[in-house]
């Protein structure tokens, strides 16, 4: 159905090809996986499928890309249009009408389909993806998962026989992406279209694949297996191969079910050792020397009041447990806060105490009010009632230059935060921001990034550069308390790695920090203490181990794969593992 | 939910009620009912109808409330005088067409398929601006603001575009604020003799004449003043109320197909000021950010060049996305058919030019209007030949029903009848400001501009709000 022969792309200006030789067939009705680490042309092999690259890009293509044995030198991405639908990586920029019908009808409309046709093949993805209650909405007033859906609805009313899809679950949070996947497994299944789609969170995507393609580095040819063989060689594997690659599994398991199947004699070995790590001290283990010490204590005590029958008065009792400990200075303190938008209450009551060493994380679905909250927390939202004070201050008051003394966010899109044109040029504005000495700031990008080079634009950066720069950026007023929202978005698993250890550090130099975020596997790694938000309200405050155990769909794949011994994940696996290890090394 | 059944189970027992009454005035009908009537099952039939109605199943409850009002009006036919029976029979007594007709107009919910053509309500909103321009009573105006506004209350629903309307009676009293201000320091042409304050007079060197800063200011003038901006508000919020009564995107459906896709970049050059005003808002809040004050003019620069980029990226892909879903396709027409098209197209645009002249200058007033009649013959032709270019197809289409209609003839009627009145009684609709007199309400204009109300019967009314929100909550 899709066929690559021989190809590279080299965009103009580029002094390389950005990808060369890929030779890929794609069989019709596959649903077919493309992984990689950030910044080896997966877009671009994706854009190539739909003829926007090179017809709309730019660049040279050397080589033949057919599908449907159209060949796309010769056809246009619009000539293309009714064999290929593509959705990209943001929704909004894909919509070209403003209700979810008209949305759904516009493809049609273009390639002059009769309105009988129409008519009812709207009508039959209305129900496919469970949009029939939207059709007559504004498109502007849906949540994210209802936008992924609507778009990629919008290329399926033509009956295209490829599906191309750029990161279709990176926004969503957990339930939503799920929702989004079941859809595209009832297209293969039901109606035999092939499925082409590049992913980052692999945990969620890799067991739907029929067969994954894997481009390992920038400029290397392509490899295409079944998901187990590429898994076991790939540079990006999610959690669960990870934990299947650390207990010598082999073929490797890419489910959480397989895993389970053969977790038996691994779930034996640590259970010696694991039961004691557990709730409290599982947060102790994760959180690194120093002041992590600090927060472990706090979390301990915390863990005492939880457990024990508390002899508070009942107004106190109703709260978090935290506002019943004696913290002598909590970094922020938020107290019955309720925030409006219009008329709709977007946060209602949030009580909670952040101590200097923690790490909280915020989940929730999209629209749960999580960044709402972070908001509030730097004075860009006004409370209707209750009270937020961070480090003494009420932040809406503080005037910008005080207030980046206390708290500092990192927004869903880093780039917001960059102005200048170069990387030394946006230093050197940050810390005459903050009133740093000169040097401040770039000394944190070499620490935080090594390699970027001074004169690089901000834009060319990728996106996990872009998020330490604008992390550095924050970083330079040393605010006590750091806030980052959906810090994750299009990181491959190496560079999430890397920003666990930044985060990390951070909190054991005492940074308090809050993350919102849909990512399980990041709360899980990095997290003292889980907050579930839904509709502006918490649901859930607690240790991570026990808040992230107690729900489906927010337990990472490890806890799911060895419960009900509660472990996070596989690097608290690998620790415990080598514990023994080392213990029989001592006594030998 | 359980609003949206109650109506309809209402409208279901009341239509049935309707044929009911319709079948008694058939003597035969009514006859036959009668004898069903006097029958002793006949009793009974008052409960079931009850118990029927009460089902959610409109056509159930409609048949059964047809039987019952047969009964009923079969019963008072059949002289039976049941005390408790009469009860319930009294007011239902007939009140024939006029009801049934009332009932049939009355307007349904709001789908896709039975929307009002956005046209409708332009030409509607244009009778009303047209209205507003031949009048400076103020009750007059008022009256119209306040039908407008009536209409957009009743009929507006909760998308982006319908919020517009807030915006344009914002505009509007900024518009009268500012003629209010030109009055009073510039001065007013009206004679008044009731000094109201004196400013302060900036003297003027002689070939400035007739300009004056400052100076009297009269109640004459100021009242003239607002009578003229109120004139130039209304016609603002006749306009407001056209956007947000009719999507923008759907009047683009009805362009003809050599205009669409130029349609098509007009709207979504539209949609991008919302964008736009959004990014600025998001770029000021990061500048806090970074320590910096995110209010004032400084900052609104600053943000600037990052937005115009944010929005140049935007449209880019956006165009991607366009291009990838087929638009711009074109059929395969013979080179003559194109030729033709551009002859016709150029060739009529040259005709409508050369009329015009014709037209206006003097000598050309016996080839003036057959020549402009010819090019706009051959322009449109021109613009239907190009459109067998273009493949598209049209995804259900506003129609052009009764009730648009309805809803032009309202507002063609209204300025229609103001026009008239004009011409007959012009002092009415300008009252005097010198002498200054109170502006009294003509009887006969204001019955007219009422006539505007009509959209708000017959248009098909919005879904309830709280319903759409309810749904907002499950799917989420």
């Amino acid at each position: 159905m899709i066929r690559f022969e021989d190809v590279s792309v080299t965009y103009d200006g580029a002094a390389a090809p950005s990808v060369q030789g890929i030779e890929l067939t794609v069989p019709e009705g596959e649903l077919v996986l493309l992984v990689g680490p950030s910044g080896v042309g997966k877009s671009t092999v994706l854009g190539a499928v739909s003829g926007l690259v090179p017809h709309f890009t730019g660049g040279t293509l050397r080589g033949r890309v057919t599908v449907a044995g159209r060949d796309t030198r010769t056809h246009k991405p619009r000539e293309l249009a009714d064999v290929v639908g593509t959705v990209g990586q943001d929704p909004l920029s894909h919509f070209v009408t403003d209700t979810v019908e008209d949305e759904l009808a516009y493809g049609m409309e273009s390639l002059g389909l009769a309105p009988d046709v129409m008519r009812r093949r709207v009508e039959e993805t209305l129900d496919l993806l469970g949009l029939a209650d939207l059709r007559d909405r504004p498109i502007s007033t849906l949540s994210g998962g209802q936008q992924q859906r609507v778009a990629i609805g919008s290329v399926l009313t033509p009956h295209p026989r490829v599906l191309v899809l750029d990161e279709p679950t990176s926004a969503l949070d957990p339930a939503a992406a799920e929702e989004v996947l079941a859809v595209l497994q009832r297209l293969v299944h039901d109606l035999g279209t092939t499925v082409l789609m590049a992913e980052h969170r692999l945990e969620r995507v890799v067991q739907y694949a029929d067969q994954v393609a894997l481009l390992p580095s920038p400029g290397a040819p392509l490899v295409l297996g079944t998901p187990s063989e590429v898994m076991a060689v790939s540079p990006v594997y999610p959690p669960v191969v990870a934990l299947g690659r650390l207990a010598g599994w082999s073929p490797l398991p890419l489910t959480v079910r397989d895993a389970r199947r053969r977790a038996g004699a691994l779930r034996e070995r640590l259970a010696g050792n694991a039961y004691e790590a557990t709730g409290t001290t599982t947060a102790a283990a994760t959180a690194t020397a120093g002041a992590g010490a600090a927060a472990a204590a706090v979390l301990a005590t915390e863990g005492a009041t939880a457990t024990a029958p508390s002899r508070r008065p009942k107004l106190f009792r109703k709260r978090t447990p935290e506002t019943g400990v004696p913290t002598p200075h909590p970094t922020a303190v938020v107290d019955g806060l309720a925030v409006r938008r219009g008329r709709a209450e977007v946060l209602h009551d949030v009580t909670l105490t952040v101590a200097p060493g923690e790490t909280v994380a915020l989940m929730g679905r999209n629209g749960a009010g999580k960044s709402t909250l972070l908001s509030a927390l730097v004075g860009l939202v006004v409370p209707a009632a209750g009270s937020v004070r961070v480090g003494g201050v009420e932040p809406h008051r503080t005037a910008p230059r005080e207030l980046i003394r206390h708290v500092g966010l990192v927004p869903q899109e880093p780039r917001d935060l960059l102005y200048a044109d170069t990387v030394a040029g946006e230093c050197a504005a940050a810390d005459s921001d903050a009133g740093a000495g000169p040097g401040t700031c770039r000394a944190l990008v070499s620490e935080l990034l090594p390699g970027i080079e001074d004169d690089t634009h901000p834009r060319d950066l990728s996106e996990g550069q872009r998020l330490a720069l604008a992390l550095a950026v924050v970083l330079t007023a040393r605010p006590p308390l750091l806030l980052l929202d959906e810090p994750t978005r299009g990181l491959d698993y190496a560079a999430k790695s890397r920003l666990v250890t930044v985060l990390r550090n951070l909190a054991a130099e005492g940074h308090a920090i809050i993350l919102a975020t849909h990512d399980v596997e990041l709360a899980a790694e990095l997290s003292h203490r889980v907050i579930i938000l839904a509709d502006g309200e918490p649901v859930a405050d607690g240790p991570t181990a026990e808040v992230v155990v107690a729900s489906p769909s927010f337990a990472p794949q490890v806890t799911k794969i060895l419960s009900p011994q509660k472990w996070l994940t596989v690097s608290q696996v690998r620790e415990a593992l080598r514990a023994p290890e080392r213990e029989e090394g001592a006594e030998a | 939910m359980t609003v949206s059944s109650n109506d309809d189970r209402r409208r279901g027992r009341g239509r049935g009620r309707g044929r009911g009454r319709g079948q008694a005035r058939n003597p035969e009908q009514a006859g036959q009912a009668a004898t069903a009537a006097a029958s002793p099952t006949a009793p009974a039939s008052p409960t079931t109808s009850a118990s029927a109605s009460a089902s959610a199943d409109p056509s159930a409850s409609a048949a059964a409330a047809a039987a019952a009002a047969a009964a009923d009006a079969a019963a008072t036919a059949a002289g039976i005088r049941s005390a408790g029976r009469k009860g319930r029979a009294q007011p239902k007594a007939p009140a024939p067409a006029s009801k049934r007709v009332r009932r049939q107009l009355r307007a349904p919910a709001a789908t896709r398929s039975n929307a009002l053509h956005p046209g409708a309500w332009w030409l509607w909103a244009l009778g009303l601006g047209t209205a507003a321009s031949r009048t400076t009573n103020p009750l007059l105006l008022a009256l119209l603001i306040g039908v407008a506004g009536y209409v957009v209350a009743a009929r507006r629903t909760e998308a982006p575009w319908a919020r517009s309307y807030g915006a344009f009676v914002k505009l509007a009293l900024v518009v009268l604020a500012i003629r209010l201000a030109f009055a009073v320091l510039l001065g007013s042409p009206i004679p008044g003799t009731h000094t109201l304050v004196t400013l302060p007079e900036l003297p003027l060197p002689h070939w400035a004449q007739g300009i004056r800063i400052g100076g009297r200011v009269t109640a004459e003038g100021l009242v003239f003043a607002l009578y003229d901006g109120l004139k130039l508000a209304t016609l603002l919020i006749c306009v407001g109320a056209a956007n947000a009564l009719a999507n923008p995107a759907r009047l683009l459906k009805s362009l003809p197909g050599a205009l669409y896709e130029a349609g098509v970049a007009v709207v979504v050059a539209l949609t991008f000021a919302p964008n736009l005003i959004a990014d600025v808002q998001r770029l000021r809040a990061a500048r806090r950010l970074r320590g910096r004050p995110d209010k004032g003019l400084r900052g609104l620069l600053q943000v600037g060049l990052p937005v115009l980029e944010g929005a140049l990226e935007r449209s880019v892909s956006l165009a991607a996305a366009m291009d990838a879903r087929g638009y711009g396709r074109t059929a395969d027409v013979p080179p003559t058919v194109r030729r033709t098209t551009a002859a016709l197209t150029l060739g009529g645009l040259v005709g409508v030019c050369a009329g015009t002249y014709g037209l206006l200058t003097a000598e050309g007033g016996t080839y003036g209007l057959p020549v402009l009649l010819a090019g706009l013959a051959a322009a449109l032709a021109g613009l239907w030949l190009g459109g067998r270019r273009s493949l598209r197809t049209r995804y259900r289409p506003d129609a052009w029903g009764v009730r648009a209609w309805l809803v032009t003839a309202s507002g063609a009627a209204v300025a229609a009848l103001l026009i008239l009145y004009a011409s007959y009684d012009s002092a009415s609709l300008h009252p005097g400001v010198v002498p200054l007199t109170a502006p009294t309400l003509p009887l006969w204009p204001a019955a007219a501009i009422l006539l505007g109300l009509v959209p708000s019967f017959v248009a098909p009314a919005p879904q309830n709000s709280r319903k759409d929100h309810n749904s907002r909550k499950e799917s989420s």
